[in-house]
């Protein structure tokens, strides 16, 4: 059976660190960085990336709209 | 071709209206108040919308009318408003942010006595309003004073002119009494709606230009101090081109009356009784509030030995007259107030006792 | 443009499925983390470009929040005094009938200092859109009482709480709206969850198609956060949203046409 993989890319220095697409993402995909941005937010990045299955929900409520979303079937 | 004018016997409300069908203006937003009401009841009985495609309508309020003039200016379309003082004055808020967005527009406001709801009459008080600002911040009108029907109508024509060789609000400075008289008036045959659109005009933004922004807000101060220095400079350049006045015997005048309007009609029956009585007396007009003929004035108390400011107001425009003058030589105001037109008698016993003596 | 990718080898543009419209502007959004108006914003964007409306779209920003809309949007603009949006977009539509011509307003901007404004084009029937984001607070000011603010809600001019004895009630205009003849299209959305975005979108979708029809004014409400001003994470405040303003703004459409869009 095929598989659908995903993959995200966050801008990460136009992310306001809002936890929004964290909380939204369904497979625990992304976490908060420890590290902080150029404007000092911690960051979005996709901690898990093997979990994503490029359902974009995170991309969706993202009101800065820095995510970009891939998808593939295996 | 030279199409021949029409002779028309009308109100100088209704002559602006049907200028402004003529002059091809886009869109008319109003609010009845008295003693302008007739211009949006003549537009809507002529139905523009059918002939020149000319908008009308009747807005909730006098502030929703401004705004959609701002709206429409915007647009880079040739849109205008009247009312008399207490709407006008519910208008400012609109057109400071006109003047700021720097867009062209007619406003026609037919004064009537305040302050408050005052009364319906007519009256000259709304001068420091019209010329000074009116609304918050730093700006100026372009203020064309009519003093016939005739004038009413022609300077329709002459304020979009100005408007947009300047993208500024133009206010036509009428009162009660021009635009409810009756005169016989030519009207200047129809013209065609413009179909020019000015690059700044926010049309819907095709792919071959960048997108037209129209505001008044910018939060820089380096960046607000120059745009307010270029609205500076642009009415210095109005200062400089635009001053329009008329004179009326003033090659001999002893003494200068300086009036606008009805007052000028009633000032030109008073400079011929004080001649009559031998007293050398001229007019000055302004036709032009703002920019006013300082130079003229400054270079006339030169040559003269005082001068009258005639206005149906507690007295505006003398102190314009006075910094002209810049105390050369004595300056006094006349003029009756809440609603009472002054007669020209009046105005001559007032030169008498206050400049000449006795 | 510092990034974070996940798997780099499906990162290819065929497998691409999400990304920002090119309708918004590279600008960063002035809003605070969280904050509602960035995610409404990007769907207007992305019906203007998939509509192939950006030639056609003429904008009204309000006062508030969301004044420099026209640096997030790449369409023409104008930047309407407090609660006059309506009255600018009537005339323009009234002058340029072949343009779709929309209004984006807060609360305090449309249901309080604009409430004439916002009545009386809808009661004409103007051919417009409204959007209208109620966050129950006035954010850009610094979170003070609105119109729609909820009763027994803190705020800086409510401190002790909305006492609707003296502060009156949280005014629902988007019913008052529904409730005329001149509306066309009126509905309630939010813009918190992926599910919710995407109903939000498909309103918009139909309230644009709508527009086309001159049938009378659509209005979108957006009951949005402000976390800032409710003094709330991003999180927090959306959560609160759901369990506290969705129960006196409830979602879904207040007015449908009838007759459906012909594509």
């Amino acid at each position: 059976m095929a598989k659908i993989r995903g993959s995200i890319v966050v801008n990460i220095e136009k992310c306001k660190g809002c936890e929004v697409c964290m909380v939204t993402c369904p497979t625990g995909t992304i976490a908060m960085a420890k590290e902080v941005n150029g404007k000092g937010y911690n960051y979005a990045f996709p901690a898990n990336p093997d979990l994503c299955i490029g359902c974009a929900n995170c991309a969706m409520v993202c009101p800065d709209g820095v995510i970009t979303v891939y998808k593939t079937k295996i | 071709m030279v199409m021949e004018k029409e002779l028309r016997l009308m109100k100088g409300n209704e002559a602006v209206a049907e200028a402004a069908i003529r002059a091809g203006v886009d869109g008319y937003f109003g609010y009845p108040i008295t003693p302008q009401t007739e211009i949006i009841e003549y537009l809507m009985e002529a139905n523009p919308s059918k002939t020149t495609g000319m908008v009308v309508l009747q807005a909730e309020s006098e502030i929703a009318a401004i705004n959609m003039v701002y709206g429409g200016a915007a647009c880079g379309k040739k849109v205008m408003t009247s009312s008399s003082s207490p709407g006008i004055s519910l208008k400012q808020e609109g057109i400071t942010y006109i003047a700021g967005a720097e867009l062209p527009c007619l406003i026609v406001n037919v004064v009537r006595g305040g302050p408050g709801l005052g009364t319906i009459q007519p009256a000259q008080s709304d001068y420091f309003q019209a010329t000074k600002g009116g609304g918050h911040g730093d700006y100026h009108l372009i203020v064309l004073a009519p003093a016939s029907v005739q004038e009413m109508a022609d300077f329709v024509d002459l304020s979009f002119e100005l408007a947009f060789k300047y993208r500024n609000p133009v206010m036509m400075l009428s009162d009660g009494a021009i635009g409810q008289m009756m005169e016989k008036v030519y009207l200047s045959p129809q013209k065609e709606r413009s179909k020019i659109v000015p690059d700044w005009a926010t049309t819907g933004k095709p792919a071959t230009r960048e997108r037209n922004i129209i505001t008044s807000l910018d939060l820089d101060p380096d960046r607000q101090e120059m745009f307010n220095r270029k609205l500076v400079a642009k009415y210095n350049e109005i200062r400089e081109k635009e001053v329009r006045f008329e004179e009326f015997q003033c090659e001999d005048a002893e003494y200068l009356l300086v009036a606008y309007g009805t007052s000028a009609r009633v000032c030109q029956k008073s400079v011929q009784i004080a001649r009559e009585q031998g007293i050398k007396v001229g007019l000055l007009r302004p036709i032009t509030l703002f920019p006013f003929p300082t130079k003229r004035i400054s270079n006339l108390a030169a040559k003269v030995k005082g001068m009258l400011s005639v206005e149906m107001s507690a007295g505006q425009m003398v102190e314009d007259v006075l910094l002209s003058v810049n105390g050369k030589v004595p300056v006094y105001h006349f003029g009756r107030m809440g609603g009472i037109v002054t007669t020209p008698e009046e105005v001559v016993e007032s030169l008498k006792s206050k400049l000449i003596g006795g | 443009m510092v990034e974070f990718s996940g798997i780099k080898e499906i990162i290819k543009p065929e497998n691409l499925v999400y990304k920002k419209t090119n309708i918004m502007t590279e600008n960063t959004l002035s809003y605070c983390p969280g904050c509602g108006h960035g995610t409404a914003h990007r769907i207007i964007a992305e019906i203007i470009g998939e509509e192939g409306l950006q030639s056609e779209a003429i904008g009204v920003s309000p006062v508030g929040c969301s004044v420099f809309m026209y640096n997030y949007i790449d369409i023409d603009w104008q930047e309407a005094a407090h609660g006059r949006a309506p009255a600018v977009a009537t005339a323009i539509k009234r002058l340029l009938p072949g343009k779709f011509v929309f209004t984006y307003q807060g609360d305090g901007d449309l249901a309080a200092i604009g409430t004439a404004e916002t009545i009386h084009a809808c009661n004409r029937g103007e051919n417009i859109l409204i959007i209208f984001i109620n966050n129950g607070i006035y954010g850009m000011t610094g979170g003070q009482m609105a119109p729609t603010t909820l009763p027994g809600m803190k705020s800086s001019t409510s401190p002790y709480g909305r006492d609707v004895k003296t502060m009156g009630f949280p005014l629902k205009i988007t019913d008052i709206v529904a409730t005329l003849p001149g509306s066309y299209y009126v509905t309630r959305q939010s813009v918190h969850t992926a599910a919710n975005v995407k109903k939000t979108k498909k309103a918009i979708r139909k309230a644009v198609q709508y527009q086309k029809l001159n049938k009378g004014t659509c209005l979108v409400e957006i009951v949005s956060n402000c976390p800032s001003g409710w003094k709330m994470t991003p999180v927090q405040s959306n959560k609160w949203m759901e369990e506290n303003m969705f129960p006196y703004y409830p979602l879904g459409d207040l007015k449908t046409p009838e007759e459906l869009p012909t594509k």
